[in-house]
C-alpha cells in the first residue's frame, strides 16, 4: 500500500498531479473567471465573486422582494392537526355551525349559491377560515363571522362539515358531456385539467371537491381569482389558472360541476 | 468453469423478463402521446406507466445483467467456483422482493413520482424501500465480486487478475460508491417524508444527492457493454485484443471521472452555483477520454480479426470481417449507436448548449439512444454469447438473431432520432399529451409519428430477443465447452501494481467526490431555509 501511494510510483503521482491540476484550473475558470465574464453584476471584491459562483446566497438589499399590497394566507397545515377527529370536536362542530346555517344550510347544503360544505375536505374549510380570518379573504358576509372564531372553533367546525354525508345539492342539472378545460385543462397555456386538483383525475391537498356546488359561486370565484380580488392562492396557481382561462371556459367548469352529483367524487379514504 | 449456472441463468432471466415488461409498457407510452392517440382522460395512467418503466428499466434490468455477469466472469476469468453462492442467492432474492415491493405501490397509483424521485414530489414508501432492497441486494453482489478476487489473489499472487475480472470488479466498487447518493437520498430526505415523519424537504438537496447517483449508474449499466467489448467481441470474431494495458487504463478513467460529474443534470437548478456546474462541466468533458480510448483500441482488435482472415489494404479488412457472426453485428451496431448518443452527450454537457436542451425531449432521446442502443443491444451480445454455456443447449438458428439485432438497431434509430428533432423544437420532457393541433406544435407531430413506429419495432425485436432465449432452453443439449475471454496480442505477464489493483483510483474517485460534491452539499445541509412542503402522490 506504501509503494502504491509514493510519488515514486509514476502512476500515482501522473494520477495525482492531472487530477489537482485540472481541478484547479476547473475551479479558477468557473470560481474566478466566470462570474466576472458575465459581466451583469457588480462585485464587491474577488471573494464577493467566488462567493457567488460557489453558490453561498448573498443577502442584498434588492433581494428582498417588494412588499405585496395586500395580505395573502399565512395558513399552515401540520399533518396530525385534522386527523382523527374525535367526537367532541365533531359535536362542538355542529353547535358553532348552526351560526353557518343560514347561508350554508342546516344540512351543510346551500339554496343560497353559497358553497355547499357537506363532506368538504375539513383541509378545505380549515384554510379558508383561517384566511378569512386573518383577512387574506375577504366577504362582506363571511369575514365578520370568521373573525372572532378560536383555532379550536375553526379545527372543530372543519372537523363538523368533513363528518357530514355528501348530499345531492339544490343545483340539479341535466348531465353534460366532460368539458375539455375539465379533463384537459389547455396545455398551451399552462392550464392544468381542473380534474387534476379538484377530484375526478386526482386530489391535492386544500383544493375543494367541486361536484353540486353552485354555478354561480364557481364563476363568481373564477371571476374573482383573475381579477385578482380573491388572492389566498399562495403560489398563484388559482389565479394563474382563472387569469389564462376564456368567459366560455369558466361558464363550461361552473355548469359542469355543478350538474354533477357528489358521489362521483374519487376518494382514497 | 461454470458451476453456477441456475445462479446466472436465475439473473439473467429475471432481467430479461421485467425488460420485456417494461419495453410493453414504454411502447404504450410512445403510441398514447402521439398525434395517433386521443388525450388520455386521466394522465395519471401515463406517469404511473412512466413510473414503472423507468423504475424496471434504470434499477431493475441493468443491475441483474450486471450481477449475473459479473458472477460468470468471476467464475470463468478466475477459474474457480463462486465464493459465497448463498449470499449470491441472498441478493437475488433482495433484488426480487424490492422489486415486487416497488412495483406495486406504482401499480396501485400510489407512487407516481417518476424513477428519479422528483421531491417534493413524494409517494408511498413501500416504493422507496423497494428501491433500497434492490440496491442493498446489488450491494451483496459488490461484495462477492471483491471476495472472490480477494480469494483468488491468495492462491495467485502477483499475477495479472485477467481483464474481465479486473473490469467487472471495477464496475461494482462505481456501482458500491455511486449508489450511495441515492441512498443517502432515500434514507435522509424521502423516506422519513414517506413514511409522515417529517412534511417538508430539501428538494434541492434531495436532488444533489441524486445527481450523484444519476450520471455514474450510466457507467455502471455501461460497464458490462464495455467489458463485452474488449473479451467478448474480439474472441468472438477471431481477433485478439489491441492492448491489455489500454483495456485497464480506459476502465480506471472510468471508475475516477464517472462520479464527480453528476451536477451536469442540475445545470437549471438554482441550488447549485455556477461555479460547481462549471466545474462538473469541466470533468464531464473528461469521461470522452475512456470512450475514445476504446472506440481505438476496439477498432484496432476487429482489425486484427479482419487481417488474420484476409483482408488487405486500407479498408479491405472491414470486408474481411464475420458480418454473419451476431456479435460482430452488434458490436457495429453499439458503436455507431455510441458515435451519436456521444455527439448529443457533448452538448448535453457543455454548460451553455445544454440551456436549449435542457428538460426537452432532446434528452429522453438521448439517454434511450445511449443507453437502450449502444448498451442494451450489448446485453443481447452477451446474453447469445453467454446462453449456449449457461443453458449448455445451442442458440436457434442464427439468422433469428441477426433479424434482432437488426430490428433493434433500425428501431432504436427510428425511434430516437426524431426524438431529438422534437426536443430541438422545443417538446418538453415528462408529458401525458400535446395538443399537436395548435400551429406551434404541428410541427412535431410527423415526427412523434416516426418515433412510435421505432417504438414498435423496438417492441418486435425485444419479443424475438425472449422468444430465441427461450427457445435455446427447447433446443437439443450441446457441449459448449468452456467459456473463455479474448487475449491480448501481448498478454500481461507482470503489470505495475497499480494497474492491477484499484486503491488508487478509489481513493481518486472518492477525492474527486469530496472536491466536487462536498461544498454543494455542505451549504444546503447547514441552511434551514431550504426545505419545501412535500407534495404527496395520491393523498387527500
Amino acid at each position: 500500500m506504501k509503494e502504491l501511494f509514493s510519488f515514486r510510483n509514476p502512476y500515482f503521482a501522473a494520477a495525482f498531479a492531472i487530477t489537482v491540476i485540472y481541478f484547479i484550473l476547473s475551479a479558477l475558470a468557473g470560481l474566478v473567471v466566470l462570474p466576472y465574464a458575465k459581466g451583469k453584476v457588480e462585485f464587491a471584491g474577488l471573494w464577493d465573486a467566488i462567493c457567488s459562483a460557489a453558490g453561498l446566497p448573498l443577502a442584498t438589499p434588492s433581494s428582498e422582494p417588494p412588499p405585496l399590497p395586500f395580505k395573502t394566507s399565512d395558513a399552515v397545515l401540520p399533518s396530525m392537526t385534522l386527523a382523527h377527529p374525535s367526537q367532541q370536536s365533531i359535536g362542538r362542530g355542529a353547535t358553532l355551525a348552526q351560526r353557518c346555517a343560514i347561508c350554508h344550510g342546516p344540512t351543510g347544503i346551500s339554496q343560497a349559491d353559497s358553497p355547499n360544505l357537506a363532506g368538504q375536505y375539513a383541509s378545505v374549510i380549515y384554510k379558508q377560515l383561517l384566511d378569512f380570518r386573518s383577512g387574506a379573504r375577504t366577504n362582506a358576509v363571511m369575514s365578520p363571522f370568521a373573525a372572532n372564531l378560536s383555532d379550536q372553533d375553526i379545527v372543530d367546525l372543519a372537523a363538523y362539515y368533513a363528518y357530514l354525508p355528501r348530499l345531492p345539492a339544490y343545483h340539479p342539472e341535466p348531465q353534460i358531456p366532460l368539458p375539455h378545460i375539465v379533463i384537459y385543462g389547455a396545455p398551451l397555456r399552462g392550464i392544468a385539467p381542473c380534474g387534476s386538483c379538484h377530484g375526478s383525475l386526482d386530489n391535492k391537498a386544500g383544493s375543494p371537491w367541486l361536484e353540486g356546488q353552485s354555478a354561480v359561486y364557481i364563476k363568481a370565484q373564477l371571476q374573482a381569482l383573475a381579477s385578482g380580488q380573491r388572492h389566498n392562492d399562495i403560489n398563484e396557481q388559482m389565479r394563474n389558472i382563472a387569469r389564462a382561462m376564456t368567459p366560455e371556459e369558466i361558464e363550461q367548469a361552473a355548469r359542469y360541476y355543478a350538474s354533477q352529483p357528489p358521489e362521483v367524487v374519487k376518494t382514497t379514504d | 468453469m461454470l458451476a453456477n449456472r441456475r445462479l446466472i441463468l436465475a439473473h439473467f432471466w429475471l432481467s430479461f423478463a421485467a425488460f420485456g415488461i417494461a419495453l410493453v409498457l414504454g411502447a404504450w407510452q410512445m403510441f398514447v402521446r402521439s398525434p395517433l392517440h386521443t388525450w388520455l382522460t386521466d394522465p395519471e395512467w401515463y406517469y404511473r406507466s412512466l413510473t414503472a418503466h423507468g423504475t424496471v428499466m434504470a434499477y431493475v434490468f441493468p443491475t441483474l445483467v450486471a450481477m449475473g455477469f459479473g458472477y460468470a466472469i468471476s467464475e470463468s476469468a478466475l477459474e474457480q467456483r463462486l465464493i459465497g453462492v448463498r449470499w449470491a442467492w441472498a441478493g437475488f432474492w433482495l433484488v426480487v422482493a424490492g422489486a415486487v415491493m416497488a412495483m406495486v405501490p406504482v401499480a396501485l397509483g400510489r407512487a407516481s413520482v417518476l424513477y428519479t424521485f422528483y421531491p417534493p414530489l413524494i409517494g408511498s414508501p413501500f416504493y422507496y424501500i423497494g428501491i433500497v432492497l434492490v440496491v442493498v441486494g446489488s450491494w451483496i453482489w459488490v461484495a462477492l465480486m471483491s471476495i472472490n478476487l480477494r480469494g483468488w489473489r491468495r492462491t495467485h499472487p502477483d499475477t495479472p487478475v485477467p481483464l474481465a475480472m479486473f473490469a467487472a470488479v471495477l464496475g461494482a466498487y462505481l456501482w458500491a460508491w455511486t449508489a450511495v447518493g441515492a441512498a443517502l437520498e432515500l434514507l435522509l430526505q424521502i423516506i422519513p417524508v414517506a413514511l409522515g415523519l417529517k412534511n417538508t424537504i430539501d428538494a434541492g438537496l434531495a436532488r444533489v444527492f441524486f445527481s450523484w447517483t444519476l450520471h455514474a449508474i450510466v457507467y455502471f449499466w455501461l460497464i458490462p457493454t464495455y467489458i463485452a467489448y474488449y473479451v467478448i467481441v474480439p474472441r468472438a470474431i477471431g481477433g485478439k485484443v489491441y492492448s491489455d494495458t489500454m483495456a485497464r487504463l480506459a476502465f480506471i478513467l472510468f471508475l475516477v471521472v464517472a462520479m464527480p460529474i453528476g451536477i451536469h443534470h442540475t445545470f437549471a437548478d438554482p441550488q447549485v452555483g455556477s461555479g460547481f456546474k462549471f466545474i462538473h462541466s469541466a470533468f464531464t468533458a473528461l469521461v470522452a477520454l475512456p470512450t475514445l480510448l476504446t472506440v481505438f483500441t476496439i477498432c484496432a482488435s476487429v482489425e486484427i480479426a479482419g487481417r488474420l482472415r484476409g483482408g488487405r489494404g486500407l479498408f479491405g479488412w472491414l470486408a474481411a470481417l464475420p458480418w454473419d457472426n451476431p456479435i460482430m453485428l452488434a458490436v457495429a451496431f453499439s458503436f455507431v449507436l455510441l458515435g451519436f448518443g456521444g455527439a448529443g452527450g457533448l452538448i448535453n454537457m457543455s454548460y451553455q448548449l445544454n440551456t436549449s436542451v435542457h428538460n426537452t425531449q432532446w434528452i429522453t432521446g438521448h439517454f434511450h439512444l445511449i443507453f437502450g442502443g449502444a448498451i442494451v443491444i450489448m446485453y443481447f451480445a452477451i446474453a447469445y454469447d453467454l446462453w449456449p454455456h449457461l443453458t449448455g443447449r445451442a442458440l436457434p438458428d442464427l439468422r433469428l438473431l441477426r433479424t434482432q439485432l437488426w430490428l433493434w438497431f433500425v428501431g432504436m434509430i427510428v425511434t430516437t432520432f426524431p426524438w431529438h428533432w422534437v426536443g430541438i423544437l422545443g417538446m418538453p420532457r415528462r408529458m401525458a399529451y400535446f395538443d399537436f393541433t395548435d400551429p406551434a406544435l404541428s410541427p412535431e407531430a410527423m415526427p412523434v409519428i416516426l418515433s412510435v413506429i421505432g417504438a414498435m419495432i423496438l417492441l418486435a425485436s425485444g419479443i424475438l430477443f425472449l422468444y430465441i432465449l427461450a427457445r435455446a432452453q427447447a433446443m437439443p443439449a450441446t457441449d459448449a465447452g468452456p467459456y473463455r475471454f479474448s487475449e491480448a496480442v501481448h498478454p500481461p505477464v507482470v503489470l505495475p501494481l497499480a494497474l492491477n489493483s484499484y486503491a488508487i483510483w478509489v481513493a481518486l474517485m472518492i477525492g474527486l467526490t469530496v472536491t466536487n460534491y462536498g461544498y454543494p452539499i455542505a451549504v444546503l445541509a447547514v441552511r434551514h431555509d431550504t426545505s419545501v412542503a412535500a407534495v404527496r402522490v395520491g393523498a387527500k
